[in-house]
């Protein structure tokens, strides 16, 4: 049952989504509509379900209560494969990479798999992205021996090697320095440029605040808030969910 | 190697196997093919086995179970119909392809040590049902009489050994096919991480339903004609934890991630059993298995071929 949420514009529409680990309710009723071109932001602190409500999203968890609908399609029931095929990308907070294989093979498979790149252009393809992302130089590289950067970086150029249209990036910055928190987020700047539409959920506020165009804060598996990043920074219910009273 | 030179190769090797048991150019001893046969088996079982534990580094202990039923599903043949060996490799392989099919079912939410457990508690449950099954012999086992001579290759041996060279050929001209896929490279996805692998587009569930199939019909195929080689089979011999632990050292000696690793690990480690066997005692065989197994896993995690690449690319960095 896809109303006209597409139609409209919207691009990933979840609502009241629910999902319980036994006695544990790791989200309550979530609702997100996020936008064809926005830059989302996902906030809260630790353990407040923002990793669970992107695993719901990609697939790997199985919601509970909820429907989630993409481009007017509804995903449940759909393997993580069939959404990444549909445009659902997804970076992990722990990078993992493939670590058997050179960082250009790395994209190689999602290029094969998620896409109907032909196999004579995958090389270039692949290449194409890591250019994009900074990684050119390090294409024959084996893709377990990479620096930190690096390896978020690989993340994002996997991700990309789907051709999503959501990009879901989960901490992509976390434990970087501030420099490279910069060029992490110049990526995603040019990523969304391209029209891409991307979800950023990120701890480091300086950044996802400077991104977002529009964030949501949940507290203990609960949305507390929605909206631009200045109503965000004055919501007393924010504050208090991150200094406590 | 070039395109098509393996195949080139193999059928230089198939031909000099064709020439020596059927023109019989080379006087050579008995004995030779018939630890030949057990060599090559193996070759196809370590095979068979790294498609599924090398690849997509899902280690499988059933290894025996599987090779039983390819066995005794010759006993079946025979029994119904006489059926001959030609007939009993693909029907056994067949057979065993369902059962990897069944077994990748049964143990999709599995993985690691628990994935290992549950394809040993397979072997043990087949086990348990072909001792209870009269049909073909129980407990007690069943015999096979075969002819002791057959044209045009003389001794009944000699010709067994040809077809077990030709499995073997078939069986790492596969894995070889496979690795160099798509499907091999999603194999090696799933291996190195599988959540990220299926987020890549990888669909992990048939990928992993593929390969215990696959690797399940080789295994059959290599158990198919045990029974007219020993010419008489029970349950503890066909279900031998042996079969299962040297397909995994085999391959891991050798070098888990390509073809050439379990070919290389089956010929050195199958050919030193067997000489072990003669020259010293039967009971060595797994001492020394488990010796070069510590010794490769400490040593050369890669196995042999992990170090070969080494050597060679600290050779080429000297230049």
């Amino acid at each position: 049952m896809a109303d006209d949420g597409a139609a409209r514009g919207m691009l990933l529409d979840a609502r009241a989504v629910t999902k319980r680990f036994g006695g544990f309710t790791a989200l309550d009723e979530v609702s997100l509509d996020v936008r064809t071109g926005e830059r989302f932001g996902m906030i809260g602190p630790n353990g407040s379900g923002k990793t669970t409500m992107i695993n719901c999203i990609s697939g790997t968890l199985a919601n509970d209560g909820g429907e989630i609908f993409f481009k007017g399609e509804r995903l449940e029931g759909r393997k993580p494969h069939e959404r990444t095929r549909l445009g659902i990308a997804r970076s992990f907070q722990i990078p993992k990479p493939f670590r058997s294989m050179t960082v250009l093979e790395n994209l190689v498979i999602p290029l094969e798999y998620a896409t109907d790149t032909a196999s004579a252009e995958i090389a270039g393809r692949g290449m194409a992205i890591l250019e994009t992302i900074g990684l050119a130089d390090r294409a024959g590289e084996n893709s377990g021996q990479l620096t930190q950067i690096d390896m978020r970086k690989l993340e994002l150029a996997r991700a990309m090697a789907t051709e999503p249209e959501l990009l879901i990036s989960d901490e992509a910055m976390a434990g970087l320095s501030s420099g490279e928190v910069d060029d992490i987020l110049e990526i995603l700047f040019r990523l969304n440029e391209t029209g891409i539409t991307i979800i950023m959920i990120e701890h480091i506020m300086r950044a996802v605040m400077r991104f977002s165009e529009r964030i949501v804060v949940l507290d203990a598996g609960r949305k507390i808030a929605e909206g631009g990043p200045d109503e965000i920074v004055n919501d007393p219910e924010v504050e208090r969910a991150y200094l406590g009273e | 190697m070039k395109l098509g030179s393996f195949w080139l190769w193999a059928a230089v090797i198939a031909l000099a196997g064709a020439a020596l048991t059927i023109l019989d150019l080379v006087p050579v001893n008995a004995f030779v093919y018939f630890a030949g046969y057990v060599v090559l088996q193996y070759v196809v079982l370590a095979t068979a086995w790294n498609i599924m534990g090398g690849y997509m580094g899902y280690v499988n202990f059933g290894t025996a179970g599987f090779f039983a039923v390819g066995a005794y599903t010759s006993v079946v043949l025979y029994n119904l119909f006489k059926a001959p060996l030609l007939v009993m490799i693909p029907v056994s392989g067949l057979v065993c392809a369902l059962l990897g099919l069944a077994m990748g079912y049964l143990t999709l939410r599995l993985r690691g040590v628990f994935f290992a457990i549950a394809t040993l508690a397979l072997a043990i449950v087949l086990e348990t049902l072909v001792i209870n099954w009269d049909y073909v012999g129980g407990a007690t086992g069943a015999y096979i009489l075969r002819s002791r001579e057959i044209a045009p290759f003389g001794d009944y041996i000699e010709f067994l050994f040809f077809v077990m060279l030709l499995l073997a050929i078939f069986a790492v001209g596969t894995a070889r096919w496979i690795e160099r896929s798509k499907a091999g490279r999603g194999f090696a996805a799933i291996r190195d991480d599988e959540e990220a692998a299926e987020c890549a587009g990888v669909p992990t569930l048939r990928l992993k339903l593929l390969a215990t199939t696959v690797s399940g019909f080789l295994m059959g195929v290599a158990g198919a004609p045990f029974v007219l080689y020993v010419g008489f089979v029970e349950p503890s011999s066909a279900f031998n934890l042996v079969y299962a632990v040297n397909s995994i050292a085999m391959p891991m000696i050798g070098g888990a991630t390509t073809w050439l690793g379990p070919l290389i690990g089956a010929l050195l480690l199958g050919t030193v059993q067997q000489v072990a066997t003669v020259t010293i005692s039967s009971e060595l065989n797994l001492l020394i298995v488990g010796v070069l197994l510590v010794f490769f896993v400490i040593a050369a995690p890669e196995g042999i071929v992990g170090l070969i690449k080494k050597w060679r690319r600290r050779a080429g960095d000297g230049r």
